[in-house]
């Protein structure tokens, strides 16, 4: 069962494993793939491009696909429709032993009745690499998530983090093309989840590997992507990169889904040079600039995130800010959460609707503090909201 | 998961009374073996006594030679088939005849020992065999099969599925996660099922008696035709002998699954 | 191909082997044994006939087809004694199902509620006399029954009775042979439904307003359920064609319907009439056997 490893030849230990990676042409294409279980369509018709080295995060809730889309790309389930180019290649139909991909399971999956060497090495042995040699990858891999000295133990004698790292280091000895990563952080405590994702983040760079990984954690997502594609139902909903998911959401559920965003539906009103005027029986009328990609009349909404809320006692300061079409609402204070870092406000505007500020604890004794059913005004610029189709 | 014993007077009580009753009956004998009078009323002190006469009863020795080897013969086989079996029931999801299968391998269990012996016998009559050892064998591997199967495939559903499937990531092709993976984690369930294969074959005495042939007894047949005939101190001896044996296998058998219960399970709810 | 069904075809030869086995050694068989209840008892090497032989040629085969006869299943319904035997041999298994489950009850539910480490302990105990020979067990019952055996002498010891009372060869006796063998089956498939069961409920029950006996009768006894059906197939379905025990243990007048057979065929060399009789008791048994099946198949393809 002797096979050649990617990247076993010194010179060619590039991530991409491909003899000429053409400049441009993605590692993995995945082309309108889907997968029916009984009479639920777990996966529909997904298409999507991913480039060598890249750190690529699939995010969504839980149902949505993106655990079964994953196991496609390992093999362990095969899709009903599509393809899956792996360095031009079909593999879609492959089974796992004989993809360039491996995975880090949820669980860890570390067989019990071997050593952590013999974890490690398990991969190795089956491509029929030589002792001498296998022997000097297990160590590489050990020095490599750090857990020298603990080569011996099994796995029952080893904490959370380390079966972890163990799995990781399994996963990376055979030098795949690509690493697929199932909620690696799901079971760890938040302290232990911050230093991991970091450590992943730094080790992704250094191999300068290709790493999908699996969350249901926006936050998570964030932190270490490079870029995110976002499931629902089955479908990509966006694929962008952290920043422009959070700041250009495509849709009113991906703005929902990412971070927390205000939301008003209305309707268009009128156009103004490059700006837009909705009509928002909750906020009024707002003044919004004209999104890159045209809505068309009918049910818009327009969306703001709470940090870009600016509260003040009696609007914005300068009479300069006045004139460049600055949408302040009037409202009093409903509801104040105080977070450490930041503080949202919950204004209950004049207008009617509710208006969340967060608002940043900049100082440590705050003299500008509001307190409850305070008056305030509400204020934020065009350029500080989205409009999206409702 | 239970943190306090909720026990009650009453479950000690029934649980106490329980044992006594199921293991009283065994010491008393083990105990009478030991007795040197040969009556029941009278203790008259320790002695081997019944051990050398047991020693001396060529018939009774060489059932008990027989009956050992039958054991291990049929245990053997039975472990062999009965593991297969139980692999394709856990992970053959559904096939033709698997229903059939299943009810055939499960029937054993229950079916009265006295209608599987006789319809062994008449096969074995029909096919002009001769009856002595292998027919035993042979009956007794088709009666433990099931048992070892239970045993085994009891611990194949628990074995949690992601490990077969990180071997297969890593490279192994199905039949090579099984052996690398999956068999050594289920190792300890089939020593099991081996030993309860064992046991039931040492003490099986219907099915032994409908097939087996002159100059063949096993040690339950001979046991049985002297019990017949009254209460002996020898047969105390040797049944304190085979529950001696018994004894020594079962402590085995309860370490091995003791091991197994412990690796790779998955997480499954108590 | 997803991951279960990687696995699942080479996983289906693995039945190959012991589907052959078992086709051979337990289906066959029962053609033989219906076969030779339809036939007669004949003083011969086999000892009856028609004797089916291939290489006779198609009329012999013929004539032996003809010579088959229902007389023997009429035999079994007319005579009393096998009808009696019948009847006996349900009600014996039906009282001794009855008093396991009274029996046994108690004690698996005591298993059920010990700490965790301690079950495991008590598994082992339960299991073992189960794994001591079960001959061995019931001689070791002859010995503390017999006329002066050890029980009769604690009673006189005690005062209880005036004279040794006659223990064996009554149906006082066989019940308590075959309660002592079979307990263990009644047992662990009890204990196992009843360890699985949430505490929370119980203590749910408790806590709206349910005294402890009602706590079991309505929420415990219902749950456990399919592990009382299992113990009491497991238990039922053997007992019905018992033969050691009775022989050994109970008195001669009456017999159950497996000495009833073990005495056709081995005394009375009648092989076609013990024949039918065990596809009678197979008759008989089919609904509880058919029982069985369903509630095993359930219960193992659970944990897959």
């Amino acid at each position: 069962m002797a096979e050649e490893l990617p990247g076993t030849n010194v010179a060619a230990e590039t991530a991409g494993g491909d003899a000429c990676p053409a400049a441009g042409r993605p590692l993995l294409r995945i082309e309108g793939v889907a997968k029916t279980f009984g009479t639920f369509r777990a996966v529909d018709g997904v298409s999507l491009d991913i480039k060598a080295g890249e750190f690529f995060a699939l995010l969504g809730p839980s149902g949505c696909g993106k655990t079964t889309l994953l196991r496609m790309l390992a093999g362990l389930e095969a899709p009903d429709e599509g393809r899956i180019l792996l360095g031009g290649k079909d593999i879609a139909q492959a089974l796992p032993h004989e993809r360039p991909i491996n995975m880090m399971f949820q669980n860890y999956a570390l067989f019990p009745h071997l050593s952590v060497r013999d974890n490690i090495a398990f991969g190795l042995k089956r491509a029929g690499m030589p002792r001498a040699d296998i022997a000097t990858r297990v160590a590489e891999m050990v020095a490599l998530v750090k857990l020298e000295g603990l080569e011996k133990r099994k796995p029952d004698q080893l904490s959370g983090g380390q079966r972890q790292r163990v799995a990781l280091a399994r996963a990376l000895a055979r030098r795949p093309q690509l690493l697929l990563l199932d909620e690696p952080l799901a079971a760890l405590d938040k302290k232990l989840r911050e230093n991991t994702q970091a450590e992943l983040m730094e080790l992704q760079r250094r191999l300068g590997m290709t790493f999908i990984i699996v969350t249901h954690d926006q936050e998570e997502a964030m932190t270490m992507a490079s870029r995110i594609g976002v499931m629902k139902s089955g479908r990509l909903a966006q694929v962008a990169s952290p920043r422009e998911l959070y700041e250009a959401p495509r849709s009113r559920w991906i703005a929902e889904f990412v971070g927390d965003v205000n939301l008003f539906d209305g309707e268009s009103k009128l156009r103004d040079g490059r700006r837009l005027v909705i009509g928002t029986p909750d906020a009024g009328a707002l003044v919004v600039a004209e999104p890159r990609e045209a809505v068309g009349t009918g049910k818009l909404a327009v969306a703001i995130r709470p940090e870009k809320v600016k509260l003040s006692r009696r609007g914005p300061v300068s009479e300069a800010g006045r004139e460049t079409a600055i949408n302040a609402l009037d409202g009093v204070i409903a509801d104040i959460c105080y977070l450490g870092g930041t503080t949202t406000y919950k204004v209950k505007l004049d207008t009617g609707g509710m208006l969340q500020a967060s608002v940043a604890n900049s100082a440590r004794l705050d003299v500008d503090a509001y307190s409850l059913n305070q008056q305030v005004v509400a204020w934020f610029t065009p350029d500080d909201c989205v409009v999206l189709q409702s | 998961m239970r943190k306090v014993s909720r026990l009650s007077r009453f479950n000690i009580a029934s649980l106490a009374l329980g044992l006594a009753f199921l293991y009283l009956p065994i010491l008393i004998l083990v105990l009478y073996s030991f007795n040197a009078s040969r009556l029941v009323t009278v203790w008259g002190g320790w002695s081997l006594r019944w051990y050398h006469e047991l020693f001396n009863d060529r018939a009774m020795i060489e059932a008990a030679w027989m009956s050992l080897r039958v054991a291990v013969a049929s245990a053997t086989i039975a472990t062999l088939l009965g593991t297969l079996a139980a692999v394709a029931l856990s992970r053959g999801e559904r096939f033709r005849g698997r229903t059939l299968f299943s009810g055939m391998l499960y029937a054993p269990l229950v079916m009265p020992e006295v209608i599987t012996g006789l319809s062994l016998l008449l096969l074995f009559v029909a096919l002009n065999a001769e009856r002595g050892f292998w027919t035993v064998t042979i009956a007794h591997t088709t009666l433990t099969m099931c048992f070892v199967t239970v045993v085994v495939q009891s611990r194949l559903g628990s074995l949690d599925r992601s490990l077969e499937e990180a071997a297969m990531d890593l490279g192994c092709n199905p039949v090579g996660a099984f052996v690398a993976v999956t068999l050594p984690l289920i190792a300890p369930a089939i020593v099991a099922g081996w030993m309860l294969a064992f046991t039931l074959s040492l003490d099986d005495l219907v099915i032994a008696s409908f097939t087996t042939g002159p100059g063949s007894a096993t040690l339950p047949i001979r046991i049985y035709s002297e019990v017949r005939l009254g209460v002996k101190p020898e047969i105390n001896a040797i049944c304190t002998l085979v529950i001696a044996l018994i004894a020594v296998v079962i402590v085995i058998a309860s370490l091995a699954s003791k091991l197994s219960s412990s690796q790779g399970e998955s997480a499954a709810p108590l | 191909m997803s991951s279960r069904r990687i696995f699942a075809k080479p996983a289906r030869f693995a039945a190959i082997a012991p589907y052959v086995w078992m086709v051979l050694f337990f289906l066959v068989p029962f053609g033989f044994v219906l076969k030779i209840s339809l036939s007669q008892t004949a003083i011969a090497q086999p000892p009856y006939e028609p004797v089916f032989d291939l290489t006779a040629g198609w009329d012999a085969l013929k004539a032996a087809f003809a010579a088959l006869s229902v007389d023997n299943f009429k035999l079994l319904v007319s005579d009393d004694i096998y009808v009696f035997a019948y009847v006996r041999s349900l009600t014996v298994a039906l009282t001794a199902t009855a008093l396991l489950l009274l029996i046994g009850y108690p004690i698996a539910y005591g298993m059920a509620r010990l700490p965790q480490r301690w079950q495991a302990v008590a598994m082992v105990l339960v299991i073992v006399p189960f794994w001591t020979s079960f001959l061995i067990r019931i001689y070791a019952w002859i010995n503390i029954l017999q006329h002066d055996g050890l029980l009769n002498q604690v009673l006189l010891a005690l005062h209880l009775v005036s004279q040794p009372v006659v223990w064996l060869s009554t149906d006082t006796a066989m019940y308590i042979g075959i309660v002592y063998s079979y307990l263990p089956f009644m047992i662990l498939p009890l204990y196992a439904t009843l360890a699985k069961m949430e505490p929370v409920l119980e203590e749910a029950a408790a806590d709206l307003g349910a005294p402890p006996w009602r706590v079991f009768w309505l929420v415990t006894f219902p749950l456990s359920l399919p592990g009382v059906g299992a113990g009491v197939l497991l238990c039922f379905i053997p007992i019905v064609g018992e033969f050691v025990i009775p022989d050994l243990l109970a008195g001669s007048n009456a017999l159950m319907i497996g000495q009833t057979l073990w005495l056709e065929f081995f005394t009375n060399k009648d092989w076609p009439v013990a024949s039918a009789a065990a596809i009678v008791l197979l008759v008989v048994l089919l609904v509880p056997l058919l029982l069985y099946e369903r509630l095993q198949k359930r219960q193992l393809e659970q944990g897959r």
